[in-house]
Order: C-alpha cells, then sequence, then structure tokens
C-alpha cells in the first residue's frame, strides 16, 4: 500500500517571523488513519490548513513539500488546487454550528460540492444529496435535505459535514477535531460514521485531535506535536505500550482516571509557551523534568528508531552527542503517592447541602401576546445531599440541566420550586439581605477561565471583591495578608497580584478564580466544568490542586462535568442527569462500575478508552430531546434499547440498589419493589 | 411567522403615539401659541387683538388638553391636542399659514422627491455595494488600502460642496444640464441627473466603507472557510455564501430608509430646485411654518416606522431562522 | 485689571470637557491595560500626525474659548467700564487680521478691490477702476511688485517657522528623553510590567511627526507673516478677513463637536446600561423613548426642536446682555439639541453590550458574592464598555462639525451673527452667481473643514482599531 499522503520539512510562520509549524514530515498510507496528537496552540490545525492552502490572513507557508497522490500541492496553480480541495482531499472542522452556512439548505451545501466535482447538477444531484445523508445516517433523509442547519443538532451537524466531504469522493478526509464540540454518546456516533465509511470507501484520514482516547479508537499512526514539532511519531500500539518522548509520556499520565484515584496525577509544570519565545534548544525542555544542559542549547534532531517510529529528544539521540546527563532513561521518576484514601472520606457526615425536589422552569411565550404557552423545565425534581468533605460528581452531556441546576443552588437563578439548604438554613425565598449572609458558604468556580475574571481589573481586586461585598477579611490590610495567603494556597507567586488577567495562561487563571471563591472561606465549591477549556496536561495542575484544598480545608464539592475521567479521579459520589431529572446516583464505584440507568451504561461506554479495553459498546440513536418539549414518562424512553409500555406512560419511581445507590428505571422497579 | 409580523405592526401603534404626544409638546407646550404669535407678528408692536386673531385664525385659540366650556365629546375633541396633533393619525394635517391644504401638498409633492430619492437609491445601492465587493476581494492589498483611504477622504468632504462644487463644475462651466429645475415626465430628465450623481457620490465614502465592514466581518467566518475547502472560487464563496449572509446585516440598515425616500432630500431638492417635500420641508423653516413643520415630523416617522415593519418583513425573506420559527 | 473675564456657557462647558480630559488622561496613565490600547494608536503614523493636526485645531479653539471684555479709556466715576465687545484671547493674537477690514470683496492676496469702482481723481475726472485696498499691500508703492514681495514674505516667514519648530522638536525631545530617565528610575510597583508608562513611538511614526511638524511650522511662519499685509484669502463681503473667519470658526465646529457629548454621553450611559442590566419595564421604558425619539427623522427632530428654541429665545429678549451671549446660548441650545437626538444610538450599542457582559461569567461571580446591582455596574460593567464610548465618541466627532454645516444651511444651526463654516457657506453660496466666481471664501471653508473632519476621521479610525476587541489581531492567533 502506497502512500497517498507524504509530507516534508513543512514551515508554516505569522509574518512577523514566528514559527507555528516548524519542519514537520510524515506520510499517511492509502486506507489508513494518521492522527495528529497535540494540546492547543501546538500548531496541529495549521498544519492541516497549509496542506490545502487556506491559512488564514497573516499566516505564511514558507518552506517544505506535500505530495497528495504523487501531485505537489505546493505547485499547483490555485485554480487545480481548487480541484483538490473537496475533491481528492476534503476537510471537517471542530464546530459544525459555525462551519455550515445559516441561510443555505443542507442540501444546496452538498449539491454545490456534487457540481463542483462531480459535474452533477438538478435532480440527479438532488438525488445524490439525499443519499449521501442517507450513508451519513441521517434519519429521513428527503425531508432532512431541505432543511436549514438551524434545524438539525450538533451531532447531525457534524454528519452533514461528513456527507458534503463525502461528496468530492475524496482520497484524503482531514478532520480537524471533528468531535470535540460534541457529547460523548455523539462523538462515538460520529467516530464510528467515520470508521466505517473509511472501511467502505477506503480513504485517508488525517485525524486532528487532543484527545488520546479519540486517538485509541481510531488511529494506525500517531504524530504527536508540541509548539510547532512533532516531538514523537509511532503506530497506535507503539504509542500506547511505550511512548518515547517525555512529553507524550507526562500527557500519558497527566490522564485522571480510576487507577490514579488516590495520588495526584502527574501535572506538567507550566504551559505550552507562546508562539516563537522559543527559538533555541528544545521547545519542551522549560517544562521537562529530564532535560539536561543540551536541551536548551540545541534542538534535538529528528531520531529514528525501531520499527519505523521517532522522536525528537536528546534523550534517544546518539550517545556522543548527548553530553552531559543528569538522569538515566531507566530512572523515570513516578509520581509519588501523595496521601492514602483519608479517613474523612470514609466517614459518613452529616449533609452540608441538601437539595429537595429542585425545580428550575423557564417560560415559552408564543404567539400574538407573548402568552406564556409552556415551560422548559430545565431541572425537573432534583434531590440530592452533599455531605461535609465529599465530592459530588454530576454528570451528564449538555443541555441536560446541570449548569442551570449549579447556579440555581446559588441562587442565582431563582429555582421554581424545592428547597435549597446549606448547612440546615433554607436558601430559596430568601430577601437579597438575609441571603448575603449565607452566600460565602457556597461558591462557584466557572467553566471558560477567560471569561470568569473581569479582564479590567488585577488579581488583588478580584480576590478582594468577594470580601468586601461579605464584609469578610477585616480591614484593607488584613484583606491584603489573606490575598497573600490565597496566592500561596493556589500555587501563584505573591507578586502577581498587581497584574492584569490578560497576563495569566488558562491554567494561572482558573488558579485564580479559585482563590477568588476560598477568599470568603466557603464550606461548598460548585466547579462547573472548571477544567473543560483546559488543555490535558493543565487539567492535571488544577485537579490537583482541588483535591489538596479539599483535604486541606476540608471542602465539599459539587462537580459538574461530562468527563467521566475526571469523575473517576475525583468523585465519591456521582449523580447522572438526564433531560433536567437524575436517573441513577450512587458512590463512584457504585455508578461507573455496575451502571444499572441504561443511559448511564450507554454513557461510560461511549468514553473512548486509551487501554482499548472495550466495555461492550451500547450504541445510542439519535440526540436528547429538547428540554421544552420533553416526551412523556421516562425522558430516556424514545433512546433506550430496553424500552417497554409502562416507561411512556410515567416517570419510573426510584428504586434502590443499595443504601447509595438509586435508579430511575423500570427494569429494576419489578424486581426490586 | 405571521404572529411575528402582527406582533411587530402592533408594536408600532405605541411608537407612533408617542411621536404624537412628543411632537405635541415640543410644538404647544414649550412655547405658548401666544408666544408664537408674538415671535411671527414681531416682538416689538404686537397687540393682544392681534394675538387673539393670529391665533383664531390658525385654530390655536383653544385650551391646549381640555375643553372645560364645551360640552359632552367636545370636553376632548374641541381643543388643540384633537384637531392639531390627533388628527394626523388619520392623515388629516391641516392648513399651512398660506392656506393651502398640507396633505394635498404632499400628496402633489411625492413624486418629484422620488423622481430624485429612488434612483439615488438604487443607483447608490448598486455601486456602494460593488465598489465594497471589489474591496473585499481585493482585501488587505494596496487596492483595498487605496479604496479605503478614498472612503475616508470622500466621507470627509461636507455634503454641501458635493452640491455646490457639482453645480459649479457640471452646470456653469460645462453647461452640461440646467443649473435648477424640474419637469414631470421625460423632459425631466435633464433636471434630475445631476441631483442622482450627486447623491450617489455624495455618500460613496461612508456607505462602501459600511458594506466593506460588514463583508469583511462575514468573511472571517468559519462557514466561510468550509465554502473554501470545498474548491469554490474565491468569487464563489463571495457571492453565493457571504452575499446571502451579509444581506442580514445590509438589510438592517438599507431597508428601513425606503419609506424615507417619498421625503425627498432637503439639501438636494432645495438647492436643484425640485418641488419636492424636501424643499417643501426647507421652505416651511425658512419660513417658520410649524404646522407644515410638525406635519412633516409626524409623516417622516409615521415611514420611519414602516420601514421598521418592512425590514421585519424582508428578514423573513432572507434569514431561514426568522422564517422558521 | 483693564479687562474683565467672561466666561460664557459654552465656555464653562469646554473648561469642563478640559478638566474631563485631564481627568481621564490621568486615569489611563496609572492604568496598564487602559495604556494598552493608546500605545497601538502611539504607533500608528496617520494618527500621530492627525492628532498633531487636530491639537492645532484644538489649540486655536481653546484661545478663542478665553473671553474678556477689554476695559474702556474712559471711567465712569472711579468705575471702570468695560467695552460690551466680548472678545478672545486669539481674538487679541490677530488683531490685525480682526481689525483690517476692507469695503467689500477682494481675491486672496490682492491688493485692490474685486469690484471695479468709479473714483474721481485730483482733476475731477470719474475714472473706473479697481480701487486699492486700505490694508492688503497697502505698503506696496507699485502694485506690479506683488508677486515679488509675496514670495518673499512667503519664503522670510517659512524660515522663520522652520527655526522656531526646531527649536521646538528639540526643547521637546531633550524634555522626553528627562522624562523617560525619570520613569526609568522610579522603581515601578512590583511586579508590575509597566515600561515606563509612555507612549514609545516606532522610528517610522516619529520620522513622520517629524515632517509634518516641519512643514507645518514653514507653513504657519509663512502665513503669519502673509497675514499682517494681505489678506492670505481674500475678503468677504463686508470686507472681512477670510482666514480670520475660518479661523474663528474652528471654535463653533470644536464646540458642537464635543460638548454635544456632555449631553449625549450621560444620557447613554446611564440608560444603556441601565436597560441592559435591570431588564424588565426598566428596558421596556428605555426602549421605548428611545424608539420613538430615533423613529423621528433627525434634521426635521433638530429643525422642530431649534425652530421652537428660536420662539423661546426671541419671545426672551431680556435674558440677554451681550449679543455675544446670546448667540453662544443658541450655540449651546444647539449642541444640547443634537445630543438630545443622537444619543438613541449609543444607548442601543450600550444595550446590547450590557447584555451581553451580564451574561459574562465573572458578572455572576460578582453576583454569587451578593456584590450590588451598583457596584457590579461601575465596577465590571462600565469599564468594559468604555471602548464602545470611546469610538462612538470620535466617530461621532467629525459627523457633528459636517452637520453643523448643513443645519446652518437649512436655518436650524448656530446664530447667523456667530462665525462658522455653516454660515460661511450659506453666505457665500449666495455669491455663486456673481461672474467671475467668488470662490476663495467657499474654498476657505470648504478646505478648513476637510482638513479637521479628515484628521478626526484617520485618528478615530486609528483608535477603533487599537480599542475594539473584535478585531482580530495577528499576534497571539495560532
Amino acid at each position: 500500500m502506497g502512500d497517498i499522503l507524504d509530507v516534508s520539512n513543512l514551515v508554516t510562520q505569522l509574518r512577523n517571523g514566528a514559527r507555528i509549524v516548524d519542519d514537520i514530515s510524515f506520510s499517511i498510507a492509502t486506507g489508513e488513519t494518521f492522527a495528529l496528537l497535540g494540546e492547543s496552540g501546538c500548531g496541529k490545525s495549521m498544519t492541516a490548513l497549509s496542506l490545502l492552502r487556506l491559512l488564514p490572513d497573516g499566516v505564511v507557508k514558507v518552506g517544505g513539500t506535500a505530495q497528495l497522490g504523487g501531485v505537489n500541492l505546493f505547485d499547483l496553480r490555485e485554480r487545480d488546487m481548487r480541484d483538490v480541495r473537496g475533491g481528492t482531499a476534503a476537510m471537517i472542522f471542530q464546530e459544525p454550528s459555525l462551519s455550515l452556512n445559516p441561510v443555505m439548505t443542507v442540501g444546496q451545501q452538498i449539491v454545490e460540492v456534487l457540481a463542483l466535482h462531480q459535474e452533477l447538477r438538478g435532480t440527479v444531484a438532488q438525488q445524490r444529496g439525499v443519499e449521501l445523508l442517507d450513508q451519513v445516517g441521517i434519519p429521513d433523509a428527503a425531508r432532512r435535505v431541505m432543511e436549514y442547519p438551524f434545524q438539525l443538532s450538533g451531532g447531525m451537524k457534524q454528519r452533514v459535514m461528513i456527507a458534503m466531504a463525502l461528496a468530492g469522493q475524496p482520497k484524503l478526509l482531514i478532520a480537524d477535531e471533528p468531535t470535540t464540540a460534541l457529547d460523548v454518546t455523539i462523538q462515538a456516533q460520529v467516530l464510528q460514521l467515520l470508521r466505517d465509511t473509511q472501511a467502505a470507501s477506503g480513504m485517508s484520514l488525517l485525524l486532528i485531535t487532543h484527545d488520546l482516547g479519540v486517538v485509541a479508537e481510531m488511529a494506525h499512526q500517531v504524530g504527536v506535536m508540541y509548539a510547532g514539532h512533532i516531538v514523537e511519531q509511532a503506530s497506535r500500539a507503539q504509542l500506547f505500550a511505550k511512548p518515547l518522548h517525555p512529553y507524550t509520556q507526562k500527557l500519558f499520565a497527566a490522564l485522571p482516571g480510576a487507577a490514579r484515584r488516590n495520588q495526584p496525577l502527574a501535572a506538567i509544570p507550566g504551559s505550552v509557551p507562546p508562539l516563537g519565545s522559543i527559538t533555541q534548544g528544545c521547545r519542551f525542555t522549560p517544562r521537562c523534568d529530564r532535560a539536561w544542559a543540551l536541551c536548551s542549547e540545541q534542538t534535538p534532531e529528528w531520531t529514528v528508531l525501531e520499527e519505523g517510529r521517532g522522536v525528537r529528544c536528546h534523550l534517544y539521540g546518539r550517545t556522543e552527542e548527548r553530553g552531559l546527563r543528569t538522569e538515566d532513561l531507566a530512572h523515570s521518576p513516578q509520581p509519588t503517592v501523595h496521601s492514602p484514601q483519608s479517613s474523612v472520606l470514609s466517614s459518613k457526615s452529616s449533609a452540608l447541602l441538601q437539595v429537595g425536589n429542585l425545580q428550575v422552569h423557564f417560560p415559552i411565550r408564543k404567539g400574538l401576546l407573548q402568552r406564556v404557552t409552556g415551560q422548559v423545565k430545565a431541572v425537573d425534581g432534583v434531590s440530592l445531599e452533599i455531605p461535609h468533605g465529599r465530592t459530588l460528581a454530576l454528570v451528564g452531556e449538555s443541555g441536560c440541566g446541570k449548569t442551570t441546576l449549579g447556579k440555581a443552588l446559588l441562587q442565582l437563578i431563582p429555582p421554581t420550586a424545592g428547597s435549597v439548604k446549606l448547612d440546615g438554613h433554607e436558601l430559596t425565598g430568601l430577601a437579597a439581605s438575609e441571603l448575603r449572609i449565607r452566600r460565602a458558604g457556597m461558591q462557584m468556580v466557572f467553566q471558560d477561565p477567560y471569561a470568569s475574571l473581569n479582564p479590567k481589573m488585577r488579581v488583588a481586586e478580584i480576590l478582594e471583591e468577594g470580601m468586601a461585598a461579605l464584609n469578610i477579611g477585616g480591614n484593607s490590610e488584613a484583606r491584603q495578608a489573606r490575598i497573600d495567603i490565597l496566592l500561596d494556597q493556589v500555587g501563584l507567586e505573591r507578586i502577581v497580584k498587581w497584574r492584569y488577567p490578560h497576563e495569566f495562561s488558562g491554567g494561572q487563571r482558573q488558579r485564580i478564580a479559585i482563590a477568588r471563591t476560598l477568599a470568603v472561606s466557603p464550606r461548598l465549591l460548585i466547579c462547573d466544568e472548571p477544567t473543560s477549556a483546559l488543555d490535558v496536561s493543565v487539567q492535571a495542575q488544577i485537579l490537583n490542586l482541588l483535591k489538596s484544598l479539599q483535604q486541606e480545608l476540608n471542602l465539599s464539592y459539587l462537580f459538574i462535568t461530562h468527563n467521566l475521567a475526571v469523575v473517576e479521579y475525583l468523585a465519591h459520589e456521582v449523580c447522572v442527569m438526564y433531560l433536567g431529572r437524575i436517573v441513577e446516583r450512587g458512590t463512584a464505584e457504585e455508578v461507573l462500575r455496575s451502571p444499572k440507568h441504561p443511559y448511564t451504561q450507554a454513557l461510560l461506554s461511549a468514553v473512548p478508552r486509551i487501554d482499548g479495553s472495550g466495555v461492550e459498546r451500547i450504541k445510542l440513536e439519535g440526540d436528547m430531546p429538547s428540554p421544552a418539549n420533553p416526551p412523556q414518562g421516562c425522558p430516556f424512553a424514545p433512546r433506550c434499547a430496553h424500552t417497554m409500555e409502562s416507561c411512556r406512560a410515567s416517570y419510573p419511581p426510584a428504586t434502590s440498589h443499595s443504601a447509595t445507590h438509586i435508579v430511575h428505571c423500570f427494569l429494576y422497579g419489578r424486581d426490586l419493589g | 411567522m405571521i404572529a411575528y409580523l402582527i406582533r411587530r405592526i402592533l408594536y408600532a401603534i405605541p411608537i407612533l403615539i408617542g411621536v404624537n404626544l412628543l411632537t405635541f409638546a415640543l410644538f404647544f407646550v414649550v412655547n405658548t401659541p401666544d408666544d408664537m404669535a408674538r415671535m411671527q407678528l414681531g416682538i416689538k408692536r404686537v397687540t393682544p387683538d392681534a394675538i387673539e386673531k393670529w391665533k383664531q385664525q390658525r385654530g390655536y385659540d383653544k385650551p391646549l388638553l381640555v375643553n372645560s366650556a364645551a360640552r359632552g365629546a367636545g370636553k376632548i375633541t374641541d381643543t388643540i391636542f384633537w384637531q392639531k396633533s390627533a388628527s394626523m393619525f388619520v392623515l388629516d394635517f391641516g392648513y399651512s399659514d398660506d392656506g393651502r391644504s398640507i396633505g394635498r401638498e404632499i400628496t402633489q409633492r411625492m413624486a418629484p422627491s422620488l423622481a430624485i430619492a429612488l434612483p439615488t437609491f438604487l443607483i447608490g445601492l448598486v455601486v456602494y455595494v460593488s465598489f465594497a465587493l471589489l474591496m473585499t476581494l481585493f482585501r488587505a492589498t494596496a487596492l483595498d488600502i487605496a479604496g479605503v483611504a478614498l472612503c475616508v477622504l470622500l466621507m470627509s468632504v461636507s455634503g454641501l460642496f458635493y452640491i455646490i462644487g457639482g453645480q459649479f463644475v457640471v452646470s456653469k462651466l460645462w453647461h452640461l444640464v440646467p443649473i435648477s429645475g424640474y419637469d414631470g415626465g421625460m423632459g425631466g430628465f435633464k433636471f434630475v441627473v445631476l441631483p442622482i450623481v450627486i447623491g450617489v457620490v455624495g455618500s460613496v465614502g461612508s456607505s462602501s466603507r459600511w458594506y466593506r465592514t460588514i463583508f469583511l466581518e462575514e468573511i472571517g467566518k468559519d462557514y466561510v472557510r468550509t465554502a473554501r475547502a470545498k474548491g469554490l472560487s474565491e468569487l464563489r464563496v463571495l457571492f453565493s455564501h457571504v452575499l446571502k449572509n451579509a444581506m442580514i446585516p445590509i438589510l438592517t440598515g438599507v431597508v428601513v430608509v425606503i419609506p424615507l425616500l417619498f421625503m425627498g432630500s432637503l439639501l438636494t431638492e432645495s438647492f436643484f430646485g425640485i418641488p419636492g417635500l424636501g424643499s417643501y420641508t426647507i421652505d416651511a423653516i425658512n419660513a417658520q411654518d410649524f404646522s407644515v413643520v410638525r406635519a412633516m415630523v409626524f409623516l417622516g416617522s409615521l415611514l420611519y416606522i414602516v420601514g421598521l415593519i418592512l425590514t421585519d418583513i424582508s428578514y423573513t425573506v432572507v434569514d431561514p431562522r426568522v422564517r422558521l420559527q | 485689571m483693564n479687562f474683565m473675564p467672561v466666561i460664557l456657557w459654552s465656555d464653562a462647558l469646554v473648561f469642563l470637557l478640559l478638566a474631563a480630559g485631564v481627568f481621564g488622561a490621568w486615569y489611563v496613565r496609572r492604568r496598564e491595560y487602559l495604556l494598552l490600547p493608546w500605545r497601538r494608536v502611539g504607533q500608528s503614523a496617520t494618527a500621530m500626525v492627525s492628532l498633531l493636526v487636530l491639537s492645532l485645531f484644538f489649540v486655536v479653539g481653546l484661545l478663542d474659548t478665553l473671553h474678556y471684555r477689554a476695559a474702556l479709556p474712559e471711567k465712569n466715576g472711579g468705575e471702570k467700564m468695560y467695552s460690551p465687545e466680548v472678545l478672545s484671547v486669539f481674538d487679541k493674537l490677530v488683531t490685525p487680521l480682526r481689525t483690517q477690514t476692507e469695503k467689500t470683496y477682494s481675491a486672496p492676496l490682492a491688493v485692490t478691490l474685486y469690484a471695479k469702482e468709479s473714483t474721481s481723481d485730483a482733476q475731477g475726472r470719474v475714472l473706473r477702476d479697481y480701487p486699492r485696498l486700505r490694508y492688503g499691500g497697502a505698503h506696496l508703492v507699485d502694485a506690479t511688485q506683488r508677486d515679488e514681495n509675496v514670495l518673499w514674505r512667503a519664503i522670510k516667514g517659512a524660515i522663520g517657522g522652520l527655526v522656531v519648530g526646531m527649536l521646538l522638536l528639540v526643547a521637546i525631545s531633550s524634555f522626553r528623553r528627562r522624562l523617560v530617565g525619570w520613569a526609568r528610575s522610579v522603581p515601578t510597583r512590583a511586579g508590575s510590567k509597566a515600561n515606563g508608562g509612555h507612549v514609545t513611538c516606532q522610528p517610522y511614526t516619529l520620522r513622520a511627526l517629524l515632517i509634518t511638524t516641519l512643514i507645518i511650522a514653514a507653513l504657519i511662519g509663512a502665513i503669519a507673516n502673509l497675514a499682517p499685509a494681505y489678506h492670505v484669502l481674500g475678503t468677504d463681503k463686508v470686507g472681512q478677513d477670510v482666514l480670520y473667519l475660518s479661523l474663528k470658526s474652528i471654535r463653533t465646529g470644536l464646540i458642537i463637536g464635543t460638548v454635544t457629548t456632555l449631553v449625549t454621553l450621560p444620557l447613554a450611559l446611564l440608560l444603556g446600561i441601565a436597560a441592559g442590566y435591570l431588564r424588565g419595564w426598566v428596558d421596556d421604558v428605555i426602549q421605548y423613548i428611545y424608539t420613538v425619539l430615533s423613529s423621528i427623522p433627525s434634521v426635521l427632530l433638530i429643525a422642530a426642536a431649534v425652530l421652537m428654541m428660536q420662539v423661546t429665545i426671541e419671545t426672551h429678549p431680556q435674558w440677554f446682555d451681550t449679543s455675544a451671549s446670546r448667540a453662544d446660548l443658541r450655540l449651546v441650545f444647539l449642541c444640547l439639541i443634537l445630543g438630545m437626538t443622537s444619543w438613541t444610538g449609543l444607548c442601543r450599542l450600550l444595550r446590547g453590550e450590557t447584555l451581553k457582559l451580564r451574561e459574562q461569567e465573572y458578572i455572576q461571580a460578582a453576583q454569587a458574592f451578593g456584590v450590588s446591582s451598583l457596584r457590579i455596574l461601575t465596577r465590571h460593567i462600565v469599564p468594559n464598555v468604555m471602548h464602545i464610548i470611546l469610538i462612538s465618541l470620535v466617530m461621532d466627532f467629525s459627523a457633528l462639525v459636517l452637520a453643523e454645516a448643513v443645519l446652518s444651511y437649512v436655518g436650524v444651526g448656530v446664530d447667523p451673527s456667530m462665525i462658522s463654516f455653516g454660515t460661511m457657506i450659506n453666505a457665500a453660496r449666495l455669491e455663486m452667481g456673481r461672474e467671475p466666481m467668488v470662490w476663495w471664501a467657499l474654498a476657505a471653508a470648504f478646505g478648513f473643514m476637510l482638513v479637521l473632519v479628515l484628521a478626526a476621521n484617520l485618528f478615530a479610525d486609528a483608535v477603533r482599531d487599537a480599542f475594539d476587541p473584535r478585531l482580530n489581531r495577528t499576534e497571539g492567533t495560532a
């Protein structure tokens, strides 16, 4: 089998000379998948855009060659290049909702490709469009072809993107983070679709991703990118069996999971260097714990090792070039176990937070007079408890109401009904002044560290705001002292308090956001996807921090997330939420090891595993229904493989599997009563 | 969608009432009819009798809001507010100071106004959009930079200059068209061509730049990258993808002025002696004919609100998200 | 004291604006993140050249704002008497321009009137000829020497201007150096990466500034040397120097362009963020108000309001002690009216931005602390909409300067006795029909306006580019 794509020495840079893609070479065999793995800002997408010559303004390719099916892409005239784009090589992007033209029907957008590359027109093209939609698994394709992107769900839009890419019958499909914006169950569907199409058409796939799990499921060959370089390249089996480059090793070690529960994650200190900031030596040197003098002096050469794998690291260079070394290869440090299972975790203490039948409904207004015609039941009767010093993970896909629940607990969104008791004090329905007294007890860490800090305030002002509002911390001198302590606690230098947020990286910002909440000494932190906007290596830093803070301060966490690996690592108890309701809850062990609810089972099976150990895949059809128009009975019934008559009639009552494990599902109702 | 449109139309009613009340307050409360009479008749030698007579001629001798002297419905209807302000809702604009019906004057003067404004609008739209598309196509090149520089220069020139300069060069130096005047029918062509050209040139700068900004904003979006990745040429991307999406912000700014075309342009009409609504307004301002100005204010906002509704309707044409929800 | 300072209403407002500007600059200097976009403005050559030109206009306008009434020589029972005529420092500086009025029209740099007149010579014969001007070129014995004399004076003046300009540049650069050295020696606040806080210019920008300064200096020098002896831009119908009129018009234009914002800004800011943040019925009411106001075509609304203002002013002559104060109050009212009709656009923008901001997570974080609404508005919302306000203010400035001319033409602008670009154009266009045409007054008014508005537009563009967060910058894209 020959190579369909052969890239050598590709260099792409900004107009000011900073190199985004620096001397990259790789090739993709026909019918295979090559994964470019890396964190944000390391140049993966720019590599792909360079190949198709679609670089944004201000970025230029300055060197290298790319042979696609024997044609040098960089020698082609622009007109011939257009035949390649969408013809021989098609591309799909990360954000399906932004990548489709909002004012053209799905059909028009597909037919456009057919007319361009297949010379199909009129009804023939229309017919082929429907076929393509059918092929990518869109139900009722003949109707959908007339619809606009806004009428489709996220997963459907990505399917349309794939259909559009397939329309030109490409030999190479470039997929740039194709599932990052999608929920895990939808991700599983889309990845399956990509594999199936590849098997059917024999096309090659250049898959760009940051997710090791996706790589494990999809790739034949993997290239690991860091700061513009490919630092390691190997087959999937080789890479997952034995990563060579320190960066790759660290990436694996930074992954949270059940196996690492009681130890801190091996976080990589710092973050990816800004473009062009390191011109000499290995770019990973500042974050590498195995670097020695040579690493910062000389850029390591590409070293080819056994069985075609290669690595760009002095550790594997020729011995005479290695210079002075402080450590040996075998001596790779294992992260030390920080503390044993703490005694707090096992002892069952009284609940800090008690939520009873909480409901948050938003009115739907329609018609001439904007009358309320219905309710969006974003949170529909949720009850939960969080004991002191414990972590409750709230798991669910986007749109299930988990963020709304978090904000309703904080009374940022007034609940429609139900009760929220913090330390025995009811919070709902309090007047603003009474509520303020209780606010210090519960705080929130938000998802996006770039949006959660006011760019116009210094760090000190940000940290002081809560103290000032709640009259905590005495006079301003005492507060300044407290700010210093807080910065110590979250692992930032004290000096940073005079800086503005724009000077910090995402991980540092999240530390500041955590320090802000700690300023008022809360007992409970609501963490709303606090690591989902961060790279894996930085995520590990934040998770470590949260874990050590919990042990230090006996904090309770409500951890809202869709990332099950994080849940396995961090949570004591888990609630699984679907369409405004909690469908299953129990200890982490119970829910994650022996899930009972069909939805939990499907969710768990959809997560790509890096060890390749396949839990049997439960395929989930379709999308989550709209909370404005939930199905009768059990909201999961339309997607469930075990649907029974009773499921459509009413919502299943709680059934207990153990003292802590509760499931809402009729499957168990009869047996357990 | 129908409900959406009906709601937009219903929303216009309180706004018109607000405009009506505002003009009433402006014209009758800020200054009393006595003040206006004194002003019109000359401050120095005005007698109370003359003021009364002046007010009576114009029907300003009634109470403002409530006529306690009248009986029944007359308490409300026999007032300045009812007869001068509320009556405008049924397009009854009353009489101007020289005793002519304002309503008839308006209907007569609409055609000349439109004869200038409509071609100016349509030609302008084509010219500005084409120029902006050209700059967008050659964005970040010397052509684009020169185009933007030209736009900034053109928009820094006073509108009066275009008119005065245009009249001077075309009519006085070259004697191509008459300096001013108007004639209905085909004979009017020589009169309207210069005002139209000047009207188009006058806002080339600001309009083209505005369209360019819209296009550039669209062209930075992800779907454009998708379109390019399909293998479409830059021209196709621009015309079949960018232009379609840019229609939404463009319509927001453009449709709303269509009804206002009836109002004509104050400056152009006055300089070129076009007997339209624009010169009517200017003459009224110079003659301090308050009833005409009041009528024009109300008519202007009525047309503007019609424009807003038309904009809402136009969205349903270009934006499927509005149409289908 | 042989003069009495007079502070007209518009003067007071200008001083208020000036104070606000100085305070704003002081406030910005202390804040790194606020200084950052200004540095970007400082790096643009066009922006700095425009700013230089604008600041010249501002200097003229400011000098023209310091008003006084001169003491009359005769005293009335020991009490000083002051002239009823209100003059400005600028008038004093250019006294020859103000006082050397001719009989009627004369062309730029002319030595004779523009029209022939009948004069009788010593023998009593009636001659029809162009009479010599009273002041323009009066020092020349022979009118044919004019070209040579003009050239000579221009060159001498230009050289003088160049010398002064260079001295000025040397003085500024040595001052700057001392300032930079001082800034370096002062230890900056621990940890902040502030590099001295001064605006760093790129060499290209510096060179452009240097050349412009010298060109302007030479130009001013030449004109200053010509102006006492000639009417550089001619004279108008009543013989007033057009250069003087043009320079006096600057103040009117600047006041219209800036004082209006005093009305626009508080209204738009207060109502805009109140509507966006509080929502509910407050939002409904504010939206209703600005929809009503903006649904009236602005020219008509302004015309109606100005007409009414005229009635009020005419019927209350007792309010004004000098004609200057009357014209001035009319100007202030015009600004008020323009402000009242133009705040709606900015208000809508701010409402939209506030609606977006209030969903930001940092606002929610503040709400979770129970921070009061007022504090959220002042600490979180206002600082984050400031860039919109600034952009819209600099963008509006040029539009307002242009609008003044149009409104004055329509008859709803400034007082006819007040010197402005609009009144100049209005007076001059009546002479369009004359053969040969009197073109210089129009040309001067349009020329000055073009320079002012062009500089303002270019500067506004640079400010927008520097402050608009949506314009992506190549630094940091990956």
